[in-house]
């Protein structure tokens, strides 16, 4: 009979708008500014700096090694080197940048970065409200604004972030057992002279290989 | 290649173009449909010249969303251009990853472990059922049901997108493939979380049909509607659902055996009459083999690493050479051409990309057409613009 098909899409449309009533599998809408769904823990938008510790720019874990900068596709990222050096957290002295821009217009959020980064500086944000009034400086993030907490890390990728922990304890650990031995070889030398044991002279294991799984 | 025969009666002159006789009365009507004409997929521009209704030529003008895919990727590292594959096709990110990742690893030798090759099945099965159940959504959209079926294959499609997103950490833009294997491991959670949409799946396609497949006003616009003869098809190179449609029996992943398709049992739905009827029908059974294959892969995906060892995400300079990695992609045959200098960056990098190759014969399809008409052949061509322009 002409009109079957029709009829038969309308119950199939009738039972998906009294369905909505009772099952909640059918009612799909998400009203949201108001009603929001939490996002995916592996949900990326767009980088930020870890800091360890209080104080941000001490903090930083970047070594300013350019890396990212010249990983990155749409070349977003511009650093500058310090001129100086500062400890990083095993103790080595390292660069920091003295400048570390993001131009989140550029950023297509690809995550390139953070898997090129061999020190676990940088890493994925999931903070998505970005809408701003000023499009040149207001989209340019500088490193105090890209600077977070490594809580903050913990708090958005738990189980990433426990994993990074975890690594970097590893590497610090094996970094004081060699720092160690070479001390108790100096002292058991004991001609040589006291300052070779300081922990800053141990040579510091290479950078750690990137676990491509983790990120 | 086999060019399957018809069993049903077909009225006479089926497949051959209509005949135009301009009635010498007046001028022809010149009309620029597009570049911002609702029906355009985004910015394609269609210079349809019309006698009344009906279109006497029709010449597509592509080209404003021009981003210079090619040259970008020449100047860029290898894995550069993985994220930016993403946004060739944004319907199906992860097939587009696939196939240039599979051109690298053909290029550089590279193997890729047992359990990526699954993760990569299920995702691309995945990326076909979302792409074929929104493009049909489009195609009714064009025929004037505003909103209903596609916010039904959109209610499915975000189920899919929440998977990738929970995998990937995008819903559109994965970038998730790497030379060697996939980027992140897939976990016991999210495998429940794929066996239960793939289990709801079977359900939604029947429901799809049951709103669709026989509804009278679907069936009268679409049927005898831009008839693609296989001869055309074959000689234009159109691959995808459009070219079996026409009853030509091509599929990449039968015929070319990438991956580790050969350990599936799936079967390759052809249509009979090339119209938009059947390119809509091929559509749907596609989603149903696309779910068989989901089932087996998550039945016997194995333990194991997710990346080759060997594999290097920095410094990849694969040796001096050429190769041509291709996969069935939703839309049909999505090809990476590269030619290695063996340096860091390719020395040629070429995409074969099959919407707009499927377009090419658009006027074939559309002349003797109404206005209306062009529409929805062009909505059944299921094309995206940033792959037509790259």
């Amino acid at each position: 009979m002409l009109g079957d098909g029709i009829l038969k899409g309308m119950a199939e449309t009738a039972r998906n708008f009294f369905g909505s009533y009772v099952s909640k599998d059918r009612l799909t809408t998400v009203e949201y500014p108001e009603e929001r769904i939490p996002t995916a823990e592996n949900a990326r938008v767009f980088p930020f700096l870890v800091y360890d510790g209080a104080d941000w720019e001490a903090g930083l874990r970047c070594v300013a090694c350019q890396i990212c900068e010249k990983e990155c596709p749409p070349k977003c990222i511009y650093i500058e080197k310090s001129a100086d050096k500062k400890p990083d957290y095993v103790g080595k002295p390292q660069f920091y940048p003295a400048r570390f821009d993001i131009d989140i217009s550029v950023c297509m959020s690809c995550q390139i970065c953070v898997e090129v980064c061999p020190f676990e500086a940088i890493k994925m944000d999931t903070q998505f409200e970005l809408a701003t009034d000023d499009r040149f400086a207001g989209l340019l993030e500088d490193r105090e604004k890209l600077a977070k907490s490594n809580e903050y890390y913990h708090s958005i990728h738990p189980t990433e972030a426990a994993e990074v922990d975890a690594r970097l304890a590893e590497e610090k650990a094996k970094v004081e057992a060699r720092a160690k031995a070479a001390a108790q070889a100096a002292a058991a030398k004991a001609s040589a002279p006291a300052s070779a044991s300081a922990p800053g002279a141990a040579k510091p294991s290479a950078p750690p290989a990137k676990n491509e799984g983790g990120s | 290649m086999t060019v399957v025969e018809s069993k049903s009666e077909k009225p006479a002159g089926w497949n051959r173009p209509p005949v135009i006789a301009p009635d010498g009365e007046g001028e022809l009507l010149e009309v620029a449909m597009g570049p911002h004409h609702p029906s355009t997929h985004g910015v394609f521009r269609m210079d349809v010249a019309l006698d009344g209704e009906r279109v006497v030529r029709l010449k597509p003008v592509f080209g404003y969303l021009h981003r210079n895919h090619e040259k970008i990727a020449e100047g860029a590292a290898y894995i550069a251009s993985m994220p930016y594959t993403d946004r060739l096709d944004y319907f199906c990110s992860l097939t587009n990853n696939w196939a240039y990742a599979l051109a690298v690893e053909k290029l550089a030798g590279q193997p890729v472990p047992e359990r990526a090759e699954y993760i990569r099945v299920i995702l691309a099965e995945l990326t076909r059922v979302q792409n074929h159940a929104s493009s049909i959504g489009f195609l009714i959209q064009e025929m004037g049901a505003s909103g209903t079926p596609l916010m039904y294959a959109f209610k499915e499609r975000e189920k899919i997108l929440d998977l990738f997103e929970s995998l990937t950490g995008s819903r559109m833009m994965c970038n998730y493939m790497r030379f060697g294997g996939c980027r992140v491991d897939i976990s016991a959670p999210w495998l429940d979380a794929t066996r239960k949409v793939v289990a709801g799946l079977p359900a939604f396609v029947d429901e799809f049909e049951a709103l669709l497949s026989t509804n009278e006003i679907l069936m009268a616009r679409c049927q005898g509607i831009g008839v693609l003869r296989p001869e055309l098809a074959v000689n234009a190179g159109v691959s995808g659902p459009m070219l079996r449609a026409s009853g030509v029996n091509y599929d990449i992943r039968k015929v070319d055996h990438y991956g580790i398709y050969d350990r599936f049992q799936f079967r390759i739905p052809l249509g009979d009459h090339g119209d938009i009827y059947d390119r809509y029908m091929v559509r749907v059974l596609e989603m149903r083999e696309s779910i068989k294959i989901l089932e087996q892969a998550l039945k016997d995906i194995p333990a194991g690493p997710i990346m080759d060892a060997k594999a290097k995400l920095r410094g990849f300079r694969p040796k001096p050479g050429e190769a041509y990695g291709r996969i069935e992609a939703p839309k049909g045959e999505l090809g990476f051409y590269l030619i290695s200098d063996g340096g860091p960056n390719p020395y040629r990098y070429r995409v074969r990309p099959p919407s707009l190759i499927n377009l090419t014969i658009l006027e074939d399809m559309c002349l003797g057409h109404n206005v209306a008409d062009v529409v929805l052949i062009f909505g059944s061509v299921d094309i995206v613009l940033g792959e037509v322009d790259r």
